[in-house]
């Protein structure tokens, strides 16, 4: 019997347990039940899937995760406060190991709800908002049904109609190194009703170089005319890994987009989805990934173009160096109603190493006839002539090369919203590349 | 201010400069002129410090010190200036981007802090009237989408900006309209002063009407075969490079 079988059978038989943890006559009971039924069917995806032929989880399922966390560990905020956005005022949701920190959190039910999945999930007033929307985006697929099954803690936010959240709301997970290697699987829920704004941060961050796998599903609601601005921070530790999984289903109008920063981490992979059910819906899904050593980024997307006159604009730039690997696989479906469909996609990679890769995708499945529907990708490396020209005017070479790797991600920087969230970005990637910034963005 | 000795220079095993003897002083403009293929852009890269081109035997020294160990951001912090003859387009990098980034990281190697900010604007401001270049144009994308005049007149703009005390002007003529090489050629002549030098490397004689050479040299086939004043240069424009490589041959 292989390891990875060793994680199934041990997750399938802590279920039992994981339900009568928790309180066994909610609403969410059947669903969590179908879903473990379905994880144990399909177990971990494996290189033989076609969506997995280029990210091998092997490696990271042979480590003995502790599914529920033995103790709850406090953190103290001068410690992890470089891991939030603190120059400007947010709510916070902040996890210990997978279990809420009240201390480091900020919430709110002043007119809009941002709190946790449990309360959710145990509360009836949040039981109409449960019933109608909680697992109504996430697909069947095993991680996600894993995800499903074990769901309990997250953060749960709730914007009712005509608010504009004026302050953004970080998610931050943090685990403590507590236990010798932890699994974590994180649940969010974000409706997000009509006419309203919000602006999310998330990210996860590991404080020891203790193993950790988290699996989590966020499913995001963006009712009509929405506008919900998501930005994803992936900048952990070497010994962390995370599939994230995330299902947004958009009505009219609305406009959603996720951006995503994979600097970080020992495996990470995208599973990012659109589903598009309303006319005039705007979609953007953008990333920028600087990785080395031997990490690996995969981003994995789907556009599903349902209506008419709807646009989704894709756009991931990736640089790779050491031995590390990524993969873009980026399909758009274009419905044969969904006529007037504008759909564009970019994967433009620098590989800075002989020995970097990156496997690169683009999926087109168009059944309508008049849509504009762009894609490209790029590999390349930097261009030797224009490293000469940038030295022979002062510029050294590594800072040469980070302007040049600057500009290349501009495309995506440019378009985040919240300037601290550009400047952080920023900090990190010249952190990574090493140089202070003398210049611009 | 520069001085080449018997400067032997290949590129992937292929010998292109074959003994390269001459010396530049300060306030002196020389022109380089030579036939296509003859080894002039490979001495201009040379000097610059480009690493593809390989110095076989030889020295190349900048006020006395021997440059030919340093790379090519060295030789630029101590006052090479390369003005190239298809300058690279770099997306994503504004002009004025780009000139503060080399200006500051030429002050950070002499241990200098970065310029002020208000001091920076002004001298982009002057540089850029003395090159007639649009304030618009300052905050496009490095030579993305440039015309020939644009991109040269970019160069000897970075130039105004950096100051150098050794520029070598790679063909600038080459790719411009008579009002744009008006333009370059005024650039050229306003920064010149007795404390610096310029080399100028052109196939034709019209751009040394507006930028009058001290001295001219031919260069055929890897080595300086002919040195003259700006009379020689005139002399070529009328009778072309063939007498000289029959000289050369004979």
């Amino acid at each position: 019997m292989t390891k990875k079988m060793d994680l199934k059978d041990k997750l399938v038989s802590s279920f039992m347990a994981f339900e009568n943890s928790v309180d066994i006559d909610a609403p969410v009971h059947d669903v969590r039940s179908e879903a473990i039924k379905s994880f144990e069917a399909k177990g971990f995806p494996s290189k033989r899937d076609e969506e997995w032929k280029y990210t091998s989880l092997n490696t990271i399922l042979k480590h003995d995760y502790s599914v529920f966390p033995k103790q709850e560990e406090a953190l103290d905020y001068k410690d992890i406060k470089k891991y939030f956005i603190h120059d400007i005022d947010t709510y916070k949701i902040v996890f210990i190991d997978g279990k809420y920190s009240s201390h480091l959190s900020q919430t709110t039910h002043d007119s809009i709800d941002v709190c946790l999945m449990s309360s959710a999930l145990s509360k009836p007033k949040y039981q109409l908002i449960i019933e109608n929307y909680f697992n109504k985006a996430a697909t069947k697929e095993s991680l996600a049904s894993l995800n499903t099954a074990f769901s309990q803690e997250g953060a749960y936010i709730h914007i009712p109609k005509n608010k504009i959240v004026e302050k953004p709301i970080q998610i931050i997970h943090f685990s403590t190194g507590n236990e010798s290697a932890l699994l974590l699987q994180p649940r969010n829920l974000i409706v997000v009703d009509e006419n309203s704004h919000v602006q999310i941060i998330e990210r996860h961050q590991s404080l020891t170089e203790n193993p950790v796998l988290t699996n989590s599903v966020t499913e995001i609601f963006a009712n009509k005319r929405a506008i919900v601005d998501y930005y994803k921070i992936q900048n952990d530790k070497q010994s962390a890994s995370l599939i994230d999984n995330t299902f947004i289903k958009q009505k009219r109008e609305s406009h959603v987009s996720v951006h995503t920063f994979s600097f970080g981490g020992k495996l990470t992979r995208n599973n990012l989805n659109f589903y598009q059910e309303g006319e005039r819906i705007d979609s953007t899904l953008k990333g920028v990934t600087i990785i080395g050593d031997k990490q690996h980024v995969d981003h994995n997307t789907l556009v599903h173009h349902i209506e008419p006159n709807c646009e989704s604009h894709q756009d991931y730039k990736g640089i790779f160096s050491d031995r590390s690997t990524g993969v873009f696989n980026g399909k758009v479906l274009v419905d044969k109603i969904a006529q007037k469909t504008n759909a564009f996609q970019a994967n433009n990679n620098i590989l800075l190493s002989n020995k970097a890769s990156i496997n690169t995708k683009p999926q087109l499945e168009i059944f309508a006839d008049d849509v504009k529907c762009s894609h490209g990708c790029t590999i390349g490396q930097l261009d030797e002539s224009t490293m000469f020209y940038m030295r022979s005017r002062g510029i050294p070479e590594k800072e040469a090369k980070a302007l040049l790797m600057f500009a290349f991600s501009n495309n995506v920087l440019n378009s985040v919203k919240i300037p601290e969230i550009k400047q952080r970005i920023t900090k990190i990637i010249a952190t990574k590349l090493g140089v202070k910034i003398g210049f611009d963005l | 201010m520069l001085k080449i000795n018997d400067l032997h220079a290949s590129v992937e095993g292929k010998a292109i400069l074959r003994g390269i003897n001459f010396e530049v002083n300060p306030g002196e403009v020389h022109a380089i002129m030579g036939p296509n293929g003859s080894g002039k852009s490979t001495l201009a890269s040379v000097i610059a410090g480009k690493e593809e081109y390989e110095v076989v035997k030889g020295e190349i020294l900048l006020e006395g010190e021997d440059i030919e160990e340093l790379a090519a951001e060295e030789r630029a912090h101590k006052g090479v200036f390369l003005s190239f003859q298809y300058p690279v387009e770099i997306p994503g990098v504004s002009v004025t981007n780009f000139i503060k980034t080399a200006i500051n990281e030429t002050r950070k190697a002499k241990g200098l802090n970065d310029m002020p900010a208000k001091e920076m604007l002004k001298l982009i401001r002057e540089k850029s009237e003395l090159l007639e270049i649009d304030r618009k144009f300052l905050s496009r994308s490095l030579n993305e989408g440039f015309s020939g005049g644009e991109k040269k007149r970019n160069e000897i703009f970075q130039m105004a900006m950096l100051e150098p005390k050794l520029a070598i002007l790679d063909e600038t003529d080459s790719g411009l309209d008579i009002d744009a090489l008006r333009i370059v050629a005024n650039g050229v002549n306003k920064l010149k002063s007795k404390d610096n030098a310029v080399i100028v490397i052109t196939h034709y004689q019209r751009l040394l009407d507006y930028i009058v050479p001290d001295f001219v040299h031919v260069l055929y086939n890897g080595r300086i075969v002919k040195s003259g004043t700006k009379e020689l240069a005139h002399e070529l424009e009328e009778k072309g490079y063939d007498w000289i490589k029959e000289e050369v041959n004979a």
